[in-house]
């Protein structure tokens, strides 16, 4: 009985194991913990190419490695001159937009990535962010898409970072990711793609877990679940770090 | 060293916020200021949300002013009963204030509200007492012992609800100084500062308060509602952040203590042209910022809440 089941379970999984080549991966870590001291943190993601049959002729594989954050609507608002100061006019929601993006590829971009499948799996950075309640009245709505990438860019949430991912023998792949200082909790999803001649042929998804541990958790969570307590709790550290400091240099200037 | 901070989500160096606690501290045991209209531009600018420096700014204000007024009551320099009469305007004005702060957010000028206002009250207080303590200087100078010319006894010496306060040797109206409370809570918490330096001018020019009873009444003013501001965040916005306001509390307190001694020593004269310098420099960085074109004309804004 249990041979039935398990040959039935076989023909099920069969279209789900169809591509040619799948992801076998690794990860240096799965979970990011947020501490006090948190300064960043570097993953490696490394991996194999998995193969039942001989590598298939034609262009070589190329990896591309999508890091993304917890995406979520921002508000971008553009500045104009009014009566000789500047001032926020214009706003345009940009419906999802992650809180950090950082791509990873072992060629550039355009060169392994047609548009089609770019649109398809959301890949590059224009991709990831989302857009389309951009109300049309408002002049150069792509404008504001662009500001988000070019803002976040700049803090480094967002990056591109093309032929950082080594292949080996068309089999092994290894990149590291950079995760910034300044991150947002959540869970972030990884993704990997192999492409051959521009189109995605096999793809895998992980999540790493990024969290706030020990005092920052007690923190957070207390501000949000016991906000009166949390700020009455502030208000008595505050007060008895400043009276404690008050008494301690009186005594220090009086000895 | 990097630390992270809980609920400002961002990670900066624990010794720059040292640094800046313990400078704005000094300014405001100089001065009687809370420090605030300093300290919150100054976090914007290392990359704090605005809406987590303007609440855990009051929350720090707390702090550093408690232990300027203990060094205040020492030297029996703070008119309790005048502080009280300036407290109960203040917390109604700090509950309207919150309201129209989160009108504008909802319109998105909040930040052009608040720079405005900076600029406006900055401009005005510093130059009138920038002009008003040179020409002080000046008389001493040449006169000695030129005598200080009394108050003016104008309309708020006609208004009904007299009290006596003793500690100022004041027999006024209770309207003026209510009336004082509340416009500088309604700043407060539209601006995250304390109020010190609209209060301190204030108290000054338009309730001739002694210089001597000025900074520790204000100071006791500031206390209690800046802890009113931070309840009223912490429990509506979750922006108060413990971490960040400890370390820039552990700084400022200390900065306080030194400024009490620098200020008590100071002639009263020199350290008000001192303030009214740092004021007017103060208001002209944030005019410049309104009248130059940004360098990134687009911003960011958290849609979800705040």
């Amino acid at each position: 009985m249990l041979r039935y089941v398990f040959a039935a379970l076989c023909l099920f999984s069969l279209p789900a194991a169809a591509d040619e080549e799948q992801v076998v991966l690794g990860l240096s870590q799965d979970r990011v913990a947020i501490t006090a001291d948190f300064d960043g943190s570097e993953i490696l993601i490394f991996g194999a190419i998995k193969r039942e049959t001989p590598i298939p002729p034609g262009p070589p594989v190329a990896v591309i490695v999508a890091v993304a954050g917890p995406s979520e609507p921002v508000t971008v608002r553009r500045k104009e001159r009014k009566l000789g100061i500047w001032v926020n006019t214009d706003s345009v929601l940009v419906d999802l937009a992650p809180s950090f993006y950082a791509v990873a590829t072992s060629e550039p971009l355009d060169q392994i990535l047609t548009d089609t499948e770019d649109l398809r799996h959301r890949i590059s950075i224009e991709r990831a962010i989302r857009s389309v309640g951009a109300a049309m009245h408002i002049r150069g709505a792509q404008d504001f898409a662009d500001a988000v990438i070019r803002i976040r860019e700049s803090e480094q949430l967002y990056s591109i970072r093309e032929n950082t991912v080594a292949v080996d023998e068309q089999t092994l792949f290894r990149t590291s990711i950079d995760m910034p200082a300044d991150l947002t909790e959540g869970d972030y999803s990884a993704r990997i793609f192999l492409t051959r001649g521009g189109e995605v042929v096999s793809q895998y998804e992980t999540t790493i877990d990024v969290r706030k541990v020990g005092l920052e958790r007690f923190l957070y969570n207390m501000s949000r679940q016991q906000p009166v307590w949390y700020g009455l709790m502030s208000l008595v550290i505050a007060i008895a770090a400043g009276w404690g400091a008050s008494t301690a240099f009186r005594l220090l200037r009086e000895n | 060293m990097h630390i992270y901070l809980p609920i400002a989500e961002v990670s900066v160096n624990a010794f720059l916020l040292l640094g800046l606690g313990g400078m704005v501290g000094i300014l405001s045991g100089m001065f009687g200021v809370g420090g605030g209209f300093l300290m919150t531009p100054l976090l914007f600018f290392i990359g704090i949300p605005p809406a987590v420096a303007v609440a855990t700014e009051a929350n720090q204000i707390v702090a550093s002013s408690f232990s300027g007024v203990l060094a205040h009551f020492r030297r029996k320099t703070v008119d309790l009963k005048m502080g009280t009469v300036l407290l109960t305007g203040g917390l109604i004005g700090a509950a309207l204030g919150v309201v129209v702060f989160n009108y504008l957010k909802s319109l998105g000028q909040v930040d052009l509200l608040v720079t405005l206002c900076y600029v406006v009250f900055l401009g005005i207080i510093g130059s009138l007492m920038f002009i008003e303590s040179l020409r002080a200087l000046r008389k001493a100078k040449k006169g000695g012992a030129a005598p200080a010319k009394r108050r003016q006894r104008g309309w708020v010496h006609s208004m009904p609800f007299k009290m006596r306060f003793r500690t100022s040797g004041l027999y006024i109206s209770v309207i003026p100084p209510a009336v004082v409370g509340l416009s500088v809570g309604v700043l407060s918490a539209i601006m995250g500062v304390g109020g010190g330096f609209i209060m301190v001018p204030a108290m000054i020019y338009l309730l001739g308060m002694p210089t001597k009873v000025v900074v520790g009444t204000s100071l006791f003013q500031i206390i209690f509602v800046t802890a009113f501001t931070t309840m009223l965040h912490a429990t509506t916005n979750y922006t108060v952040d413990i971490v960040l306001a400890v370390l820039l509390l552990v700084g400022g307190v200390v900065g306080a203590q030194i400024g009490t001694v620098i200020g008590s020593r100071m002639p009263a004269e020199q350290l008000r042209v001192l303030l009214a310098a740092l004021v007017l420099v103060v208001c002209g960085k944030l005019a410049l910022d309104l009248l130059l074109e940004p360098s990134e004309l687009y911003s960011l804004g958290n849609s979800g809440g705040h």
